[in-house]
């Protein structure tokens, strides 16, 4: 006698869930959309000045036409070398210790200062920067730049590694410990190890975000008109040079500029495609 | 606190006859402030196997990661009482316990073969430990596979995944990984908990063998192979140990009466 309610109130259950469903469809897209306008912008915009002369080219003084940003691209790329060198062995440093000693009180503070740094806007890393790298020298520097990003990368990189190590099941710390391998030893070989892929993928990551910061330059590396790659000297970057020739009044460089930004999102994207593959090796490993 | 523990038995060998014994002397633990071992003393005899059984949670694992100083790493424990390795006491801050670990092996409750290849996972300790040559290292990993009862399912995919393997093959490459570094004891928590009848055999068969050289101490909550594989067995309650001595006579005359109430199924 009750067979109709129950009917009905499946019914209706369904049709929540379907509508539940939709919604997140909806939404899944919705998160997407914002990516695939900005690349098809990018696209149209940038592909015409995207050739052979934009890698390889300097650029050309105002009113001549062509000219590339071949220097930009190399600033990027040794700012990005450099902020590697040293954010990179400092992050997974920490990321160790952290994991190590996670009940420890400098673990705790650490780990909650690496999370303010974390969230500290990249203006402000750069302003920082900028008084103790730059302005007792006197003079912008590449590796002031680089340094900036490192700063960015190190609480990335070094909470990535933790949460990894932290993966590590302590049965396999326990095996190495048991075979009498000394402790830093287990930690190098074993532990390090076995998270190693996960490492990598989190260092892509942090790299992936560092390529196209901007404010942490501006006061740093300051972008360069010439190819320059000392260390010591002002150098241009690709979202420095983006900057500078999108709020210039040529329309030449305003489509240069699109071709950068272009570039620039296909270096980030390429770099994401990396560390997706990384991971997924990861999870594929050890079943033969 | 009263602990009843039983006279050696007359026939146990002095115990530094050969090298391995191991001798537990008045040894308590704390984990913080909650105490898991009161005041054992036992002795373990080289070539013969020693079971340890009692009721979950009655510390027999606490007991075997103390022989080879498994709790180090873990803040806030500490002990009282005297492990002695051939005499020498393995709690002695001036001991080094990578040497100690590497006289004592061990094969934990769950296997845990490093995500390797096979070869690798044996080849692991005495890479470290001894340094052999290529042709020497080969040998060392054939020898330990086969004392482990593994080689000829292994032989010709040395170099895939240990991961590959099933759990009972895992667990006597873990087994292996022991056996290559050449301790003088070897303990072994709940080794055939996981495994079917066959491998748990296997396993037995294999300790049969291994005694031969070695002071086995083995966990097991399977009392009818503490009395297959032991020669002596301990039984512990509540962090005590309550009676040990001969296993035959421990299952067939138990001077306890817990020892009694646990062997007949009466609880535990
Ligand atoms: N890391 C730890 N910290 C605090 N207490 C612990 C820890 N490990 C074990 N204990 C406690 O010590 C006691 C003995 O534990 P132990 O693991 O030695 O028991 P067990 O006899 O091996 O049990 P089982 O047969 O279930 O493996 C238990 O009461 C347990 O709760
Ligand atoms: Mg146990």
């Amino acid at each position: 006698m009750t067979s109709r309610a129950p009917r009905r109130s499946i019914r209706a259950r369904r049709a929540r869930s379907a509508a539940m469903v939709a919604l997140t469809v909806v939404a899944a897209l919705l998160a997407t959309l914002p990516l695939v306008l900005i690349l098809g912008l990018l696209l149209k915009q940038g592909a015409s000045s995207l050739n052979w002369a934009f890698f390889t080219a300097m650029p050309k003084p105002v009113g001549e036409t062509g000219g590339g940003m071949a220097n930009a691209l190399a600033g990027t790329l040794m700012l990005i070398a450099i902020a590697s060198a040293i954010g990179l062995p400092v992050g997974i440093g920490a990321g160790m210790y952290l994991a190590e000693h996670r009940g420890g009180r400098l673990a705790s503070v650490v780990r909650f200062l690496s999370d303010v740094l974390n969230g500290l806007p990249s203006i402000v890393v750069g302003i920082f920067a900028w008084q103790f790298l730059v302005r007792p020298v006197k003079h912008f520097s590449a590796l002031a730049g680089g340094i900036a990003l490192a700063a960015m990368m190190i609480p990335l990189v070094a909470r990535a590694t933790e949460e990894m190590i932290r993966l590590v099941p302590n049965s396999l710390r326990e095996a190495a410990l048991a075979l009498g391998y000394p402790r830093w030893r287990t930690s190098l070989t074993v532990v390090l190890r076995t998270a190693l892929p996960g490492i990598v993928t989190g260092a892509l990551v942090a790299v992936a975000r560092i390529a196209g910061e901007t404010a942490p330059l501006l006061f740093t590396a300051f972008g360069n008109q010439f190819w320059s790659t000392s260390l010591t000297q002002p150098i241009s970057a690709l979202p420095l040079q983006i900057f500078s020739y999108a709020i210039s009044p040529y329309e030449e460089w305003h489509s240069l500029a699109w071709a950068g930004a272009l570039v620039l999102l296909a270096l980030v994207l390429v770099i994401s495609l990396i560390a997706r593959y990384v991971t997924r090796s990861r999870f594929g490993h050890g079943h033969d | 606190m009263t602990t009843i523990t039983a006279p050696l038995a007359p026939e146990a060998p002095p115990s530094d006859a050969r090298p391995g014994a191991v001798a537990v002397e008045n040894f308590s633990f704390w984990y913080g402030p909650k105490q898991a071992l009161f005041d054992i003393s036992l002795d373990l005899v080289p070539r013969e196997v020693t079971a340890l059984i009692g009721p979950s949670g009655c510390g027999k694992s606490t007991f075997l990661r103390s022989i080879n100083r498994m709790h180090d790493l873990l803040p806030g424990t500490r002990s009282t009482g005297r492990i002695l390795l051939d005499g020498e006491d393995v709690l002695d801050r001036s001991v080094d316990v990578v040497q100690l670990r590497q006289r004592i092996g061990m094969v934990f409750q769950r296997s845990n073969p490093f995500p390797r290849s096979i070869y690798d996972n044996v080849a692991w300790g005495p890479r470290l430990n001894r340094r052999p040559s290529r042709s020497a290292l080969d040998e060392i990993v054939e020898q330990a596979l086969r004392r482990a009862a593994l080689w000829d399912e292994v032989k010709d995919r040395l170099r895939t995944s240990a991961l590959g393997l099933s759990g009972g093959q895992q667990q006597r490459l873990c087994i292996a990984r022991a056996l290559a570094n050449e301790p003088e004891v070897l303990l072994l928590d709940e080794p055939a908990s996981a495994l079917d009848p066959i491998a748990t055999q296997r396993i037995e068969e294999l300790l049969w063998e291994l005694k031969k050289e070695l002071t086995i101490v083995i966990v097991t909550h399977n009392l009818q192979q503490a009395g297959r594989v032991s020669d002596r067995t301990a039984f512990f309650y509540l962090g005590e140990l309550i009676e040990h001595g001969p296993t035959d006579q421990l299952f067939t005359a138990p001077r306890e009466e817990r020892t009694e109430a646990y062997i007949t199924g009466r609880f535990g």
